[in-house]
This record gives structure tokens, C-alpha cells and sequence, in this order.
């Protein structure tokens, strides 16, 4: 056997791997890597694949609970719903791609979270998009939020998925380096469980769908993985050839074909193909299945020719999936796929341990032809190196949390400073399908949370629901990352319980800066922290991540932003709930209570460009006693009882915005207006405390009482009535202005700008 | 006897399931048909669903007119047999020249999903046969490709002949006259951008679309009888 | 014989062009003037094998008539080109594997 061989020349830092990490690839091999052992290594190796800054932290994170089936480390969590029913969970950056092309990169953003469902046997039926991009004052920023928009309406709307939910986050800190991160939640019979694994020495690696091209080639190393617009690392027209573009047909039949085969038992294994391509998805059904795997490149079906081997095997072509089947299902599945008409290839084959008991993933030219690389399958997939890098808090964090934005001049309307934070996100929603599959009980902006049925076609509804709920605030993680973010997830927990839901998953998607930054280390770790105690406090189990760094531009990192996702599941869905808004005549409770701290709040950051100070304090046990009693009563609401209790008619939480915000998006909502007494100042106002709800209703007395039994602080501050928005002393404003306020902030800029330019 | 639906399917379809499952609940027994099939079995009425046939390339509809279902499905409509095509399926049945007009991208140039307040402005359709003239109903409504477009004298001819069958409250995408629906002269073959599929329980918003489903299942036993 | 076909396909006369629109009115915003009648539409290209060149051109407007335009709302013009014996004569475009 000849393997081919390359010196040492350097190229290995060209593709993004260190001088240290070649020695290793050489350890591991006892000898200099080929080309294309060299290329696998550096995909595979990258930070976006391997999470070699972040994975020493992860561990800390609470990943156990009752329901789950399958926790961090495949491609996607499942968590059980009862009736036999698993959800399958998963979120992903891709933040990189979209910064370069806005509209290819959020369409295949969707096309490879969806292939992270349905991979594990689930359909998926639900997706969600949480956006950050820097303010619409910059021409660039319209753009990409555009075409982010255009891109995920144009693949995801095509490829059959409603969009249900999102957040959109309009912040100048993203200005050069946006964020899209994509949700998908899938649902399947929990006895079909399929994981990407390579077993049974014999067994084919069929790989389905597209072509593959020179789209995307290390996508991963070279465009995820490192800092951009630094020195050496080429203008972003440079990049561009990395690029993949997505065809959500494609992707469409290879769904239905997937589920097919998957339906059908004819696979034993399957995997999708995403960042690092054919590379990862061998690698690592080897490594998991702990067996070798020979692969012919030659049998891989190329969109172009000339490809060479290293570039076969590194292509991020989208709309890919390397299934591993029993040479006896073969006919059926090429039959199901013909179907389908989803192109199968037959590329590789499952192969014993060599003697050593090392399982080896081999690429020929040709299934007897010339090896062109030879490695440990689990070195590739698992034994990337480990950082623990330097972690410092910021040298100035004490002059930074001491400058409180409470000590600013409070403002001269505050009426003013509310309209100029009313967004109306329906611009962005209204372009996504999110009513397909006849679950969609709380569309986008209805509801704290979106609220679907618990069915899809394949699995019949049995009266459950899930609330869905995708959060982050940068505001409040800048000035204290471990805090900001058990709020963030404190917040994600009441939002899926002011639908009706009792959380039981949470996914996340950690976006921060460049982890060679002490201080970045810092921000990641003080999360990593923040979201275990949250997690354990709250009892929802984390069931997978993904982690996304080198956001920044110019050498400025973003400001810390972890998303998370949380499931909750509502028993019994008979009746609409109640959701933002409220009826004529209504009292207006407050469930917790307002502690006046602006620092993190976005009267702060948006209106006067004040990014620092203190957060309020967070109790979790207190949270956790809020968040039981909300999905009780909503839960109430929604079914069970022969007719509805009555007791809620309307429920926001206390967010973004404050008390402010909340107030006028439930007079929005309901198109009434209401008047508060007692609210002291702008600091009340604006204040972005945690663990508060508004619930409109029209038996005060005894929803306090419930909630003093519950043990939550509870009191009537107003009522419901008129057409103006009024906090006696502070706010007086027609509703009329704050409908257009709201439209005005976003699609006004949008369509004024477009219609101008 | 419940009426037996031949709900068909294209490739990139997406929406036969949400059909299958709402007229299922009106007592139909409604089927899901391949495109590659050449017979529509014992169908008492077809529906072409909503979804992105074919990718929505070249243009909606153009290649899935030429389906082998599709030779089944005129035959169909030849012998009088109800034909309703939702979305994209409205799509398909301009492109094969069973529904006068065409449907070009919204006037907005974006794409559009939300509740639609429509009006029934003929009742001599299979989908709106019972249902009076002036029913307002909310439906919901989901295209990029929905701006209904014909000549002037096609235009007043629909008009005259009561072939103009729903209309937008509020014009979504530029649709002349605010068209949301149309039928051929013979009133069996309906195209609309709406779903009424979407509206079928007030869990999910509106049980409106019910109403024109229900004309539809009404049409059939009449049809049959 | 061989021959190159393009056909353009662009809206009929008088039938509203609201992508043409919308970047008409955004060039002179990016400093071109003078700029009018914008029009957006689709161009194909490809290969045909043919008797003749008159037979190529039928072809292609039944093509036309059939699939690349709606003539309910399309008008599609075609050209027709010889190709020499050489394949690398052929466009670089309009060519699937």
C-alpha cells in the first residue's frame, strides 16, 4: 500500500491549523499527513466542528432530566413528550456565512438545522430565528437584515416548515458581524429514534442528495473560525467562493426520502453532511460506531470536474446525507429515493477494527485504488485538541458596573423615549409561512412564546401542545455575562409558561468573540456558569448547544450573546389560551415586583447609549415559583376544566422595554388603552428586573390570593379602558401613536429606505 | 356515503397533509395522490394543494402542469368533477390553461403570510355553491406569487359571468380587482390563493375555511346524486 | 447541426414590472442617470440539435409557447446561432452534465 505524502511546507497554516497542531496530527499518524489527511484535519479541527475553546467548559452544564432521550453530542437533543411522542431539538449559528451573503446564508442555515432533525427520524415542524444586526441608521445593516429575512422566507417557506417565532435584536455592537442563529424542533415516534452511527462491518454509506461541488470548501476553518477583517485573513470578496448556496427543493425531497427510509427501517445509521462536509459525516458515523470505514472519492457524484480528492471530501455542498444501510436494503432504499428523485450513491463501506483495535477511515481512489489517507476515525471526530485558554475579566468591570445609568438626568417625556422602543417585528414574520401543518395556535407576536399542537402529519395530534421560546439580551450580558444570562434563561422559561408551558429543554447557541481574548474566555465561562445555575434552579436539562465564536470586526468583539431556546410542553390545549392583551374593564396585576435598576435595560442602551452599570438581582427560587404558577393558570385556561377558569384574560411578561413596553404592547394587542397609578418614576418604568408578569383579569382579588398561596408577590397596579396609554405623572400617549411608533421603527425604515435607494 | 378527495401531490408540495386533514374532519374520506400516478381512482372531487411544486422553478406551476396526474385531473374536469386548486395549486391550474389569468409576484415583491378578511362575490362555484354573495371570511393567506392578472375583456367577461367567486377585503399583493378566486365558465374548476385549510378550527385562528370546504363536499353529493 | 439558442423572456407590453420598477428607480440613487425603461426578465441558453436553422428556431418558439414563457403574461424572443464542429465553440453556459 502507497500512501501518498506531503512535507511539512507550511501549507497546514494556510487551512488554519497551528504549528503545535500539525505536530499533533503527526503524532497521531507517526508520520507527515497526506493532502488530504491534511485537509480533514483542518476542517475537523476547526473551532466550529471540534469546540476546542469552548468544550472544557461545557461540561458544567446540567444535561440530565427525566424526559430525556438523547442529550448534547449528537446532532440533535430528544426529549420525551408522552404518548409515545419525542421532540427533537437543535439550534445553530450561522453567523458568518450571512454576514458575507445575507440571503445564502440564512436559507442554508435553515437547510442544515433541518437536516439535524430529521437526521434523527423526527419531522420538523417548527422553526425559529433569533436575528441580531446592527441599527437600520447603517446601509449595510438593511441590507443584510434584508436579505437574512428574504433568505429564510425564500428556504424555508419552499422547503415545507412554518417559521413560528424569533427575536429580532437591532444593536450596533453587530454591525460588522451579524447574527443568525436558527431553531428547529422536530417531532417523531420515540420507538424511531435513528442515531448517526456507522455499525455493521459490511454495511454500505450510501450518500443521498446533491451533487457535490466546490461550494463551501472549508467553510468551517476558513470562515468560522477565525476573526474577520483582520490582517492575512482576506476581504470578505475573498471569501466568497466559500460560500454555499442552498435549493430548498432539494432538500424538500430529500426530507420526505429520509423519512421514508427512516419510517420504513431500511437504515441502520445516518448522518447529514454540513460544516466540513463528507469529511465530518465519515469521520465521525465511524468513530461513533467505533469501526473503520473505507470511502471511494471517486464514487462521489461532483457537480464539476477537475475536483480533486481533498476537495471532494471537504465540499460543504448543501442538501446532503450519508445513510448507512445493509447491503440487502440497497434496492429498496435506491427505489425509495428514485421516488423521491434524490440521487444515492454507494460510497464508502463499514469496516472491522484494524488489528490494532484502532477503527481507520479510508479514502481511496477508488474502493482497491490508492489510499489517499488513512486515520484514526476518532481522531478526526473526537481527539481534536482541547484548549484551556487564558480567561480574564475585564480589568475595568468595577468603574464599569459603578457607572449606573440610574444617575442619568431621568427624561423629559418618557412617553417619548417609550414610542422610540416599540418595534412591530411583523414586518419580518409576516414573510415567513408560519401556519403550515395546522399547529400554529400562537403566531409570531401573539403570545410570549409561539404555541403549536403537538402533531404533524405521520403523527396524530394527541390534545398536547408545546410553547417555544428563543431568547438572548446582549444588553444584560455585556454588563454581567453570568448573570445576564441565567436571566436570559430565567426569561426564556416564563415566556414558554405565560403560553401555557412547563419547561422541560432548553438548547443554546453561544455567540461571543475571539476566544483568544482573555476577556471573551471570560464572558463565555461567567455564561456557561450563569446558564448551569439557571438550568438546575429552574430543573431544565440542556440537551444541546452549539457555539459560535470569532464574531467580531475590526478587532472588536461582539458583545457577549447567548441565545437559548426553551421547550415547555401544555398537557392538555382544549381552548385558545389567553395572550398579550386584555379586555375592556379588566384589572391589571403585576406577578413579582419591580425593582427600579436601569443598567442592561434598553432605555439604557438604545435611547441613551449607555452600556453599563449594575443588573437587578435574580432570585431562582422565586423565579421558579412564578414560572410554576404562571403555566398553572394559563395551563387552566387552555383546557382540562369543563370550561375555561376565567381568571386570566390576558398575560405578558416584563421584559425588554420594562413595565413600559409590556404595558403598551398588550394596549397594541388589544386595541384599548389603560391607566396606572403609583408608578414612581422612569426607573420603575423602564426597569428590566426579572420574574415580573402582567396579567389582565377581571377577579383581582382572588388571582392575588392564588398568587400569595404560591408564594408570589402580587398587586393591582391600574386598569384597562379608553384609547390612550396612561402612567399617571409619567406617560399619557394615544394608542394611534404607539401603532405607528411601531411600524415606523422597523418596516418604516425598511420600506422608506428601499423605496429612496 | 362520505365523498371519497383525491388530494394531489407534487413533488415540493406541501400542504396535502393540512388538506387531507381538514376536510377529513367534515367527514370526507380524502386521499393523498402521487403525481406520477395516472389515475385519480373512484375521486369524487381533487384538490391541488398549496407548496412550492417543482421548486417553484422557472414558475410556479409550469412544470407540474405537465405531471401525468394532471391528464387525469382535466379529464376530470372535462366530465364536470369538482377541481379546486389552493395556492400553488391555483398556480398550476392557470398554468395549464384550465383557469383563465395567471398569478405574477405580489405587487409588494415580498412574500406574504397572514390572515386575509375575504368576501364571497359568486355563489356559482363548487367552493362557494350555498355560501351567499357578501360572506365575509377570515382565511389565511401565505404566496409570494398571488397577484392575480388578465386581460381587460377575460376580466369583464369572469365579471359578467359571475366567475370572479372570492375577493380581498384589502388588497395583499396587486391582484386585479382584488381577485382572491376564480372558476371556469362551467363554475367545477376553482382556483384561490387563500387556504381554507388554514382556517379550520378556532384553535388555530378561524373555522372559516369550513364554510367553502363544506359548499365543496355539498357540491360533490350534488354532483353524484 | 448545432446551434446556440438564447431566448429572453420579459413581461408583455403593457403588463405592470414591479422588479424593473424598483431598480429603476435605485439606479440614479447610485449616481446613474439618464437611466429609463428598465425591464427584468429571465434568459436561457443552450444546445440544440437541429436539421437547419429555421427548424432550431421552431423548436425553440414551441419551447416558448409551451414551457420557458406564460404567454399569458411573457413574451419571449429567441436566437438562434450556429456552432461549429469544435465543442469548445459551445457556451460555457446552458451546458448540464
Amino acid at each position: 500500500m502507497t500512501i501518498r505524502r506531503i512535507p511539512p511546507d507550511g501549507t497546514h497554516r494556510s487551512l488554519g491549523l497551528t504549528d503545535d497542531e500539525y505536530g499533533e496530527i503527526v503524532g497521531v499518524l507517526g508520520r507527515p499527513p497526506t493532502d488530504v489527511e491534511l485537509a480533514m484535519y483542518s476542517v475537523m479541527w476547526s473551532e466550529h466542528c471540534s469546540y476546542k475553546s469552548s468544550r472544557v467548559h461545557l461540561g458544567r452544564l446540567p444535561t440530565e432530566g427525566r424526559r430525556v432521550i438523547v442529550g448534547p453530542g449528537e446532532n440533535a437533543g430528544v426529549v420525551d413528550v408522552g404518548d409515545g411522542i419525542a421532540v427533537a431539538v437543535r439550534i445553530e449559528s450561522h453567523n458568518h456565512p450571512s454576514a458575507i451573503e445575507p440571503y445564502q446564508g440564512a436559507a442554508t442555515g435553515v437547510g442544515g438545522i433541518l437536516r439535524d432533525i430529521f437526521t434523527m427520524g423526527a419531522r420538523p415542524i417548527a422553526l425559529m430565528d433569533p436575528l441580531f444586526i446592527g441599527s437600520l441608521d447603517d446601509a449595510r445593516s438593511r441590507y443584510i437584515l434584508d436579505g437574512v429575512v428574504r433568505g429564510i422566507s425564500g428556504y424555508g417557506n419552499s422547503v415545507g416548515v412554518p417559521t413560528v417565532g424569533g427575536q429580532i435584536t437591532l444593536d450596533p455592537t453587530y454591525k460588522g458581524n451579524p447574527l443568525v442563529n436558527v431553531f428547529c424542533l422536530g417531532l417523531m415516534h420515540a420507538d424511531h429514534l435513528v442515531l448517526g452511527r456507522a455499525t455493521g462491518v459490511g454495511n454500505l454509506a450510501v450518500l443521498l442528495g446533491s451533487r457535490t461541488g466546490r461550494d463551501g470548501i472549508g467553510g468551517v476553518s476558513v470562515l468560522a473560525s477565525a476573526a474577520f477583517g483582520e490582517a492575512g485573513s482576506g476581504s470578505e470578496a475573498a471569501k466568497r467562493p466559500s460560500v454555499q448556496v442552498g435549493d430548498p427543493y432539494e432538500e424538500k425531497r430529500l426530507i420526505e426520502a429520509c423519512l421514508q427510509l427512516l419510517d420504513e427501517h431500511l437504515v441502520v445509521g445516518i448522518q447529514d453532511l454540513g460544516g466540513a462536509g463528507l469529511a465530518c459525516a465519515t469521520s465521525e458515523t465511524a468513530a461513533r460506531g467505533g469501526l473503520g470505514m473505507d470511502v471511494d472519492v471517486t464514487a462521489v457524484a461532483r457537480r464539476e470536474p477537475g475536483m480533486s480528492a481533498v476537495e471532494v471530501m471537504t465540499s460543504e455542498s448543501q442538501e446532503r446525507m450519508l445513510a448507512i444501510v445493509t447491503p440487502e436494503a440497497l434496492a429498496r432504499v435506491q427505489a425509495v429515493c428514485d421516488r423521491w428523485e434524490v440521487r444515492a450513491t454507494v460510497v464508502g463501506r463499514v469496516r472491522e477494527r484494524d488489528e490494532d483495535g484502532v477503527g481507520r477511515l479510508r479514502i481511496r481512489d477508488g474502493f482497491d485504488g490508492e489510499v489517499l489517507a488513512e486515520v484514526p476515525a476518532a481522531s478526526l471526530a473526537d481527539d481534536a485538541p482541547r484548549y484551556r485558554r487564558p480567561i480574564a475579566a475585564p480589568t475595568d468591570l468595577a468603574e464599569r458596573r459603578a457607572f449606573d445609568p440610574g444617575l442619568l438626568a431621568a427624561p423629559a417625556d418618557c412617553g417619548a423615549d417609550l414610542l422610540e422602543l416599540l418595534v412591530d417585528p411583523s414586518w419580518i414574520y409576516g414573510q415567513y409561512d408560519h401556519q403550515l401543518f395546522l399547529n400554529t395556535v400562537f403566531a409570531p407576536g401573539a403570545a410570549d412564546a409561539a404555541l403549536i399542537k403537538c402533531a404533524a402529519p405521520g403523527i396524530e395530534w394527541t390534545g398536547k401542545a408545546l410553547a417555544l421560546s428563543a431568547d438572548a439580551n446582549p444588553g444584560w450580558c455585556r454588563i454581567d455575562p453570568r448573570l445576564g444570562t441565567a436571566a436570559t434563561v430565567a426569561e426564556s422559561a416564563l415566556n414558554v409558561a405565560c403560553a401555557g408551558g412547563t419547561p422541560i429543554a432548553l438548547v443554546n447557541c453561544l455567540n461571543f468573540g475571539n476566544p483568544e481574548h482573555p476577556e471573551v474566555m471570560w464572558q463565555l465561562s461567567e455564561a456557561i456558569d450563569g446558564m448551569a445555575e439557571a438550568c438546575t434552579a429552574l430543573g431544565i436539562p440542556v440537551v444541546g448547544g452549539n457555539v459560535s465564536l470569532y464574531n467580531a470586526s475590526e478587532g472588536v468583539d461582539i458583545d457577549p450573546t447567548p441565545v437559548v431556546a426553551v421547550v415547555g410542553l401544555l398537557d392538555r390545549l382544549d381552548r385558545r389560551p389567553p395572550a398579550i392583551g386584555w379586555v375592556d374593564g379588566d384589572e391589571i396585576v403585576m406577578l413579582g415586583r419591580t425593582v427600579p435598576v436601569l443598567g442592561g435595560s434598553r432605555w439604557a442602551r438604545s435611547v441613551r447609549h449607555h452600556v453599563d452599570g449594575e443588573l437587578a438581582p435574580l432570585d431562582l427560587s422565586e423565579h421558579a415559583r412564578l414560572v410554576e404558577l404562571v403555566a398553572w393558570l394559563v395551563a387552566a385556561e387552555a383546557g382540562g376544566e369543563p370550561e375555561a377558569p376565567g381568571l386570566v384574560s390576558g398575560i405578558h411578561d416584563v421584559s425588554d422595554g420594562g413595565l413600559a413596553v409590556a404595558l403598551a404592547e398588550c394596549a397594541v394587542a388589544a386595541g384599548i388603552g389603560c391607566m396606572l397609578r403609583g408608578v414612581s418614576s422612569h426607573l420603575e418604568l423602564f426597569s428590566e428586573s426579572p420574574s415580573r408578569v402582567l396579567v389582565a383579569t377581571s377577579r383581582a382579588p382572588e388571582l392575588v390570593r392564588s398568587a400569595f398561596a404560591a408564594g408570589v408577590e402580587a398587586s393591582v397596579i391600574g386598569s384597562v379602558g379608553g384609547d390612550r396609554l396612561v402612567v399617571e405623572g409619567l406617560v399619557d400617549l394615544a394608542l394611534e401613536d404607539l401603532l405607528e411608533a411601531r411600524q415606523a421603527n422597523l418596516s418604516g425604515v425598511l420600506e422608506r429606505r428601499a423605496a429612496a435607494s | 356515503m362520505s365523498a371519497t378527495v383525491a388530494v394531489v401531490c407534487f413533488p415540493g408540495s406541501n400542504c396535502e397533509h393540512d388538506v387531507v386533514r381538514a376536510l377529513g374532519t367534515l367527514g370526507a374520506a380524502a386521499r393523498v395522490v402521487w403525481h406520477g400516478d395516472d389515475s385519480l381512482g373512484d375521486a369524487d372531487a381533487v384538490v391541488l394543494p398549496g407548496g412550492f411544486a417543482h421548486g417553484d422553478y422557472l414558475r410556479p406551476g409550469a412544470i407540474a402542469r405537465f405531471s401525468p396526474i394532471m391528464d387525469a385531473v382535466r379529464a376530470f374536469a372535462l366530465l364536470g368533477g369538482p377541481v379546486v386548486g389552493i395556492c400553488n395549486g391555483f398556480q398550476v391550474l392557470t398554468e395549464a390553461g384550465m383557469l383563465p389569468g395567471a398569478l405574477r409576484r405580489n405587487s409588494g415583491l415580498r412574500f406574504v403570510c397572514r390572515t386575509a378578511a375575504c368576501t364571497v362575490a359568486s355563489s356559482s362555484s363548487v367552493l362557494t355553491a350555498g355560501v351567499p354573495v357578501g360572506t365575509r371570511l377570515a382565511l389565511p393567506i401565505n404566496h409570494g406569487e398571488g397577484n392575480y392578472t388578465c386581460d381587460a375583456a377575460t376580466l369583464a367577461s369572469m365579471e359578467e359571468a359571475g366567475q370572479v367567486v372570492l375577493r380581498y377585503d384589502e388588497n395583499p399583493n396587486g391582484s386585479v380587482r382584488s381577485i382572491a378566486g376564480v372558476a371556469n365558465a362551467a363554475g367545477n374548476v376553482v382556483g384561490l390563493m387563500p387556504h381554507p385549510e388554514r382556517a379550520s378550527s378556532a384553535l388555530i385562528g378561524s373555522a372559516d375555511g369550513q364554510i367553502l370546504f363544506g359548499a365543496l363536499l355539498g357540491s360533490v353529493a350534488v354532483t353524484t346524486s | 447541426m448545432r446551434f446556440a439558442v438564447r431566448v429572453e423572456v420579459r413581461s408583455l407590453e403593457g403588463i405592470a414590472d414591479p422588479e424593473g420598477q424598483t431598480i429603476e428607480r435605485a439606479l440614479p440613487a447610485l449616481g446613474f442617470r439618464g437611466v429609463e425603461a428598465v425591464h427584468m426578465g429571465k434568459l436561457f441558453r443552450f444546445v440544440l440539435e437541429a436539421d437547419s436553422e429555421s427548424a432550431a428556431r421552431a423548436t425553440a418558439d414551441q419551447m416558448c409557447s409551451r414551457l420557458l414563457a406564460n404567454p399569458v403574461i411573457e413574451q419571449a424572443d429567441v436566437w438562434v446561432e450556429p456552432l461549429g464542429a469544435d465543442a469548445s465553440d459551445e457556451p460555457a453556459v446552458g451546458r448540464s452534465a
